[in-house]
């Protein structure tokens, strides 16, 4: 069996001449995109806004409108460029990168974090007071797996989202996967090409990360009861009887 | 056991109780009943504390549930106080509110284990005898929507006297359920409250039940107790108007 290792300058053509500087590019795109940080944000900010104090759910709300009022660029000049200036303190790019995204998504991923524990009946609430729960395990035992199931489709769309905004990244010369593409441009490769590689790859990567959230989405729902993992068994041990 | 005193509550504009005054015997079986939105629901909530009291005060077993000391005063409580005196209470729900996220063994052994620090086997040792007491000993493993309303409300049943709570209280348990549902529900409940020494707060439409488990029956109305009286005297010689009108309106529904 022949392999084909897609980023070999063995290959023919042009092919041969971009891939192995996309294959760089899709590294440090894949690195930035999966730096975290959003489901990091998301999580406590997310309930945060569900607090029961004014004073935290003001917090992260103030932090949610303003990282999602801004644009990602200008975040990212502001970390990179700006921030210098004003503290003397130099981030790494794709720290800084990291962060920026970070920030961003995660003030959208807190809000699908919130609607999804506020979309969990009060009843549940009320039997977990009723059995004596204490407020964190209410939380971590009855609402926030209900809200699990909630929160995956938005999820996903927000990390295809992420992956797509890490080009933003090149705005700070950051050498993600359309940095590459534009500077193989430059250098004399065909545009049609490059730029067509760019879309596969982007496309390929985030189908990717659909495919890995509907495997978390189905198990997520197995665990609620939405879909019964044993019905069939079920069945037939009703037919047995 | 329960004592009521000078208990308001307003919801907004809406008062649902005024100046309420009652009380309820160790052991004892009390059913209230009343029109919808007679306050009788909020009775049980507010000794659930899943509400909190406008004015007056709730005591259960001596404890204050609204309020604490601290030094000399009194302080609204906070949720270590809360947490003491919910031990002595469990609750039963119109709507079963079962955990989707757990088995019916989980649903049952979660919050002994959790919230009481129980060993795991033993608390697994205990819900199996209880789902055996409410008939449902093949059911450990099955997943809640796996199980008729009527069997729903019975693990329920089963999770809260997991609890071990001197107090139980009854919140139309029946009122959800497929009319062929009803009676096992309510024969579980009646051999429940025959053979155990639970203090039992029922609120219930079903006026047969009421009859065969309390030992008393308070009639309420618009937040107060028009009357109150032994099952025997309530359902056969009301002496309050109102009583009649509800009992008449209910029975020939």
């Amino acid at each position: 069996m022949i392999t084909i290792n897609p980023c070999s300058a063995e290959l023919p053509g042009v092919l041969g001449e971009t891939m192995p500087f996309l294959c760089d590019g899709t590294l440090i795109t894949l690195q930035s995109a999966i730096g975290g940080s959003v489901l990091a944000i998301a999580l406590p900010v997310g309930l945060m806004a569900t607090s029961r104090h004014r004073g935290v759910r003001a917090v992260a709300r103030v932090y949610m409108e303003f990282f999602r009022g801004t644009s990602v660029l200008v975040q990212l000049f502001w970390l990179f460029y700006a921030m210098p200036l004003l503290t003397g303190f130099q981030l790494d790019k794709i720290f800084a990168g990291v962060l920026a995204l970070g920030l961003n998504l995660g003030a959208y991923g807190s809000e699908v974090v919130r609607g999804a524990v506020r979309a969990v009946p009060r009843g549940q609430r009320e039997a977990a007071v009723a059995l004596n729960f204490s407020p964190f395990q209410r939380m971590r035992y009855v609402v926030l797996p209900q809200a699990f199931v909630e929160m995956v489709p938005p999820m996903n769309n927000l990390l295809i989202e992420l992956l797509k905004a890490t080009s933003l990244l090149s705005a700070i010369t950051v050498a993600d996967l359309a940095y590459e593409g534009r500077l193989l441009v430059n250098s004399g490769s065909d545009q049609l090409i490059v730029f067509a590689l760019l879309l596969a790859i982007y496309f390929l990567l985030s189908y990717l990360i659909t495919l890995l959230m509907r495997f978390v989405e189905r198990r997520a729902a197995r665990m609620v009861g939405r879909e019964r993992p044993r019905r069939r068994a079920a069945r037939a041990a009703e037919a047995a009887r | 056991m329960i004592r009521f005193d000078k208990v308001g509550k307003r919801f907004g504009d809406v008062t649902v109780l005024r100046e309420l005054d009652f009380h309820v015997e160790r052991g004892e079986r009390v059913t209230l009943i009343g029109p919808s939105g007679s306050g009788k629901t909020t009775i049980l909530r507010l000794l659930m504390t899943l509400e909190r009291v406008t004015s007056g005060t709730i005591h259960v077993d001596g404890q204050c549930l609204s309020h604490m000391r601290r030094g000399d005063r009194q302080v609204p409580a906070d949720e270590r106080h809360l947490r003491q005196v919910r031990k002595k209470i469990g609750m039963v729900f119109q709507q079963f509110n079962l955990f989707p996220n757990m088995n019916v063994l989980r649903n049952i052994t979660e919050a002994p284990v959790r919230a009481l620090g129980v060993p795991r086997e033993q608390a697994e040792e205990k819900a199996r005898e209880l789902l055996k007491m409410v008939d449902l000993a093949g059911k450990a493993h099955a997943h809640p929507s796996q199980l008729s309303g009527g069997q729903q409300q019975r693990v329920a049943i089963a999770r809260a006297l997991a609890m071990e709570p001197e107090v139980l209280l009854l919140d139309e348990v029946t009122s959800a359920l497929d009319p062929e549902l009803v009676s096992g529900v309510q024969n579980l409940l009646r051999d429940i409250a025959h053979q155990g020494n639970l203090t039992l707060l029922c609120v219930t439409h079903e006026m047969n039940f009421a009859r065969d488990i309390s030992h008393r029956v308070l009639m309420f109305d618009q937040g107060q107790i028009v009357e109150e009286g032994s099952p025997e005297q309530i359902f056969t010689e009301p002496a309050q108007q109102r009583t009649r009108d509800f009992l008449q309106a209910v029975l020939n529904a």
